[in-house]
């Protein structure tokens, strides 16, 4: 098979990198290398509006002369160029300082078993096939409403990539993956006023898209929603976060738990192991070895071996996030976690959306958050937001130009509710998530 | 340094080491122009990038980066076929050259536009290889003595990172009509954070600065210490500080880089692309009055060693001082060639990739609110009760309805015309179409932010500058938490 070769190509390649490091005085090294290849288009108020054909490469070396460290890349893959690399690394290591805590993983912690995720599944699409593809899903938004008038486009991207690591303990691991992705984003108007909104799928594998009508579907029928919408009065309400914009929740946490955010003191959440940071019902997991999953990984960017994790159990800090360096900093060892999580998996409640509405009563319902107005030392946060006004469970009218503010440890503390309603796109899957009291800021009377 | 110098030294650094000849260029733009396109360009670009970090009094390392290689776009109409390839070689730009010329067969017959002759641009910054400008033993004991001073300067600081960045750029512009232009650009960046500790709490403070130079820069006028007495000041404050109000309120906005609400309030939304899609608020908004009488807004990429400046655009065309509102009333779009073509107008010099990889767009370079009259201190004694915010963070705006947010990162209430407690950092929120027309008064006091923007665009990021006087807003939302008090 072609792919199989071009690893074990790549392999060698990344072998003449740490056989060069040890060459040039270093006492280890690891070093990694991606290519990627991939066809984007778009289309605008049906005719075609870009075709880019994508094709990078870039390789990376980290060397260690004993505690002292240096790093270097290149987009060129010459022999010439890796030499060159190589010495640049070497050039910053020589003048680094000695740093205990530096250096490879522990040998037993490397990833031994690296079985396929089943993470590769090219799509070998023609631009004109894409293009037809992207057309269908703007045309079905753009006839969804008459209020539809206007359209940023919509877009086929389909990647694919063989990313390959090493080091100098022996650990030589590549792999193929492949991603693929449809978006719609159109503009509606009302009384004068504009506003837009978009929907996309993503998935390894092309069959796993939303169908091209559903993505136009949604994204019109989102757009035709927040018309007419207005900003609220200041006041103090709970709020719902649709999936889309609850993982941004998440994802403020795991930079407080990972490990140079602690070692660092710049975490809202210093010296919370084992704290109840949720309520009691919040259980927070890592699947890192889903077949076919976007965050899937057998190994993280150091070559440790991922595992399930329960980052969250009974709503108490069971882990921090930890990659070597700061493992040993923070005299704990390495999870696992050198360049982020692997399918984070917040567990759900019995309830969808618009029972979540009903269990809120009347207060917010946010589809989207602006800004990055949240303080990682503090927790403190603040940021845009636009969405809907809920009474009695019921959606009542848009609204925009509106703040949200509160401290993420009260706003973890006083989530009521997680919604069954799980967004699968991202790294994170979450649902809704209903919070008891936030406080809005807005012009309204 | 002519123009003609900065071309040979961009042609030493990307042709030279490739088997690349001047002619093999020509022969990829014949291979472009088979097809029936508007415009098309080669875009060559090399990236040397080194940056090292400081943390916890050690130097933990640096990284050191290369990236090269050419992007091929082909204009036709509104469409645009563009490929890339780390490899600066004929064949893989010749294969490069047909597969973009393709987009013209969706599109309609049309002639090719013949460049204009170029004016002569000014030279804004030197070819500087900042890189070099300091061995890596002066860089590392640069780091350290900052290090050692920022610690003195309390004894509540309870972690410093500092990080030194340095970029030089080559680039290489082959246009449709043959012509070729190079640029040689110089961009350093230095960056000082600080946690402080008292009684338990903690606080952050940060600040940075940088230009279109090399590290000398830092070292004049005692900057980097500057940026550290700052960065822990505000740490300081920020302990101190009290629950922010929320609410509509009167706000009084610092001179310099708070100048990030004109960048999204109206700039992004003056680009371009959005108003000939008519995707933006400001669309069809030419010649009408979009702020208050006593705002002129300029985007200006002629300023000399600024982040944002540059001597030409990413295609090829001088940068220019575009007045984008004059007292008032909105003047200008920024363009690029594509979006001007198509809406009958020149280009103004905003055409801004990210890098070879990346197709051009019309981008900021730097935005800014030329001075006022009023004396800051009359500014603020004007104010019964408001938020005077002196620092920023980041922003964001939604385009389409003139949404925009920007988060202070500085901010004290401001009581019958004084300056008193500082409140912790908020989120202001706006209308962009709006947000100036309550602009009442305008300081004498114009400065630019210190060299740290950095904007983000459909997934491209490109350095900018800010700017503007201290300006008083009549009304802007706050997002605070403390709703009672307002």
């Amino acid at each position: 098979m072609q792919i199989k070769q071009e690893i074990t190509q790549l392999e060698s390649t990344i072998d003449t990198l740490l056989q060069e490091a040890k060459a040039q005085g270093a006492s280890s090294a690891s070093a990694g290398l991606t290519v990627d290849t991939g066809l984007s288009v778009n289309v605008r108020l049906g005719e075609v509006e870009t075709i880019e054909h994508h094709c990078s490469q870039g390789l990376g070396v980290t060397v260690y002369f004993g505690q002292q460290q240096g790093s270097a890349s290149s987009t060129d893959l010459s022999i010439n160029s890796l030499k060159e690399t190589v010495t640049a690394a070497c050039n910053i290591a020589r003048y680094a300082s000695e740093d205990s805590y530096t250096g490879l993983p522990d040998k037993e912690r490397l990833a031994t078993d690296c079985r396929d995720l089943d993470l590769y599944h090219p799509w070998d699409v023609e631009a004109d096939e894409a293009i037809e593809l992207a057309l269908d899903c703007e045309q079905t938004a753009l006839d969804y409403d008459a209020e539809i008038n206007n359209s940023e486009g919509a877009a086929i991207d389909s990647f694919q990539g063989i990313h390959i690591f090493g080091n100098s303990l022996g650990f030589l691991q590549g792999y193929a993956s492949t991603r693929h992705s449809m978006s719609c984003s159109v503009l509606g108007e009302r009384d004068g006023n504009m506003e837009r909104d978009y929907w996309y799928s993503v998935a390894r594998n092309k069959d796993n898209l939303e169908a091209a009508s559903v993505i136009g579907k949604k994204a019109a029928e989102r757009t035709i929603k927040r018309l007419g919408a207005r900003s609220l009065s200041t006041r103090k309400t709970p709020v719902v976060y649709a999936p889309e914009v609850a993982g941004s929740l998440i994802g403020s946490l795991l930079g407080a738990i990972s490990g140079s955010s602690l070692y660092r003191k710049s975490s809202f959440l210093l010296d919370s192991l084992g704290q109840q940071i949720f309520p009691d019902f919040m259980n927070i997991y890592e699947q890192p070895h889903l077949l076919g999953a976007l965050g899937s990984a057998m190994y993280d960017s150091e070559g440790v071996a991922t595992k399930a994790h329960d980052i969250i159990k009974d709503g108490v800090l069971n882990t921090y996030l930890l990659g070597s360096y700061s493992a040993r900093k923070l005299g704990l060892e390495s999870t696992g976690h050198a360049g982020g999580v692997h399918n984070l998996c917040v567990q759900t409640g019995e309830q969808n959306l618009s029972e979540l509405l009903r269990t809120m009563g009347t207060g917010l319902l946010v589809t989207e958050l602006m800004g990055q107005g949240v303080n990682p030392v503090t927790g403190d946060y603040s940021r845009g937001a636009s969405g809907f006004w809920v009474e009695q469970g019921i959606i009542q009218y848009p609204v925009e130009e509106i703040t949200i503010a509160g401290n993420l440890k009260d706003m973890y503390r006083t989530i009521v509710a997680v919604g069954n309603d799980i967004d699968y796109r991202g790294n994170v899957r979450i649902g809704s998530v209903l919070m008891e009291e936030m406080a809005i800021a807005g012009t309204g009377e | 340094m002519t123009d003609n110098t900065l071309l040979h030294l961009a042609k030493n650094a990307l042709l030279l080491p490739t088997a690349l000849q001047e002619q093999d260029i020509h022969k990829v733009m014949d291979q472009l122009v088979t097809g029936a396109i508007d415009d098309g360009d080669i875009y060559f670009q090399s990236s040397h990038f080194e940056s090292w970090v400081l943390e916890d009094g050690i130097i933990k390392g640096g990284s050191h980066s290369i990236e090269q290689g050419a992007g091929v776009r082909a204009c036709s109409g509104e469409k645009t076929g563009f490929a890339y390839s780390d490899k600066i070689e004929l064949a893989e730009l010749m294969s490069a050259a047909k597969s973009v010329r393709a987009i013209a067969r969706h599109g309609q017959q049309v002639k090719v536009a013949v460049s204009p002759k170029v004016p002569a641009y000014a030279q804004l910054y030197a070819p500087l290889n900042p890189l070099n400008s300091l061995t890596a033993s002066e860089k590392v004991d640069f780091l350290r003595r900052i290090d050692a001073e920022t610690r003195k300067l309390d004894t509540r600081i309870e972690q410093v990172i500092i990080s030194l960045v340095g970029v030089q750029e080559h680039i290489l512009v082959a246009n449709i009509g043959g012509r070729l232009q190079g640029d040689v650009r110089p961009l350093v960046r230095m960056n000082i954070s600080v946690i402080v500790e008292e009684k338990g709490e903690r606080e952050q403070g940060n600040m940075g600065g940088g230009a279109r130079s090399d590290y000398s820069y830092f070292l004049d006028e005692d900057k980097a210490m500057s940026y550290a007495r700052e960065a822990v000041r505000q740490a300081l404050v920020n302990l101190e500080a009290v629950p922010a109000p929320a609410g509509s309120m009167t706000v009084v906005l610092g001179s310099g880089w708070p100048g990030i609400l004109l960048h999204e309030a109206i700039g992004h939304g003056l680009e371009g692309d959005f108003n000939r899609k008519g995707t933006s608020a400001f669309s069809d908004k030419m010649g009408e009055r979009v702020a208050s009488s006593l705002c002129t807004i300029v985007d200006d990429g002629t300023l000399q060693g600024r982040r944002g400046s540059l001597s030409i655009d990413d295609e090829g065309t001088p940068s220019q001082c575009t007045t984008l509102i004059e007292k008032g009333i909105l003047k200008s779009y920024m363009q690029d060639k594509m979006n001007a073509r198509l809406m009958g107008t020149h280009s103004t010099g905003n055409g801004r990739r990210e890098s070879y990889a990346h197709t051009p767009m019309p981008r900021m370079t730097n935005t800014y609110m030329l001075a006022g009259e009023s004396d800051p201190e009359e500014i603020l004694a004007s104010v019964q009760n408001g938020l005077y915010a002196k620092n920023f963070g980041g922003g964001q705006v939604d385009i389409t309805s003139g949404k925009f947010v920007f988060s202070a990162s500085e901010a004290y209430l401001i009581k019958n015309g004084k300056i008193t407690q500082p409140v912790k950092g908020a989120t202001l929120i706006g209308n962009g179409p709006e947000v100036l027309t309550r602009v009442s008064m305008v300081g004498n006091d114009l400065s630019l932010d210190s060299g740290v923007g950095t904007c983000g665009k459909e997934g491209q990021s490109v350095p900018v500058g800010v700017g503007q006087p201290t300006l008083k807003i009549d009304s802007l939302t706050v997002g605070g938490t403390a709703v009672e008090s307002y």
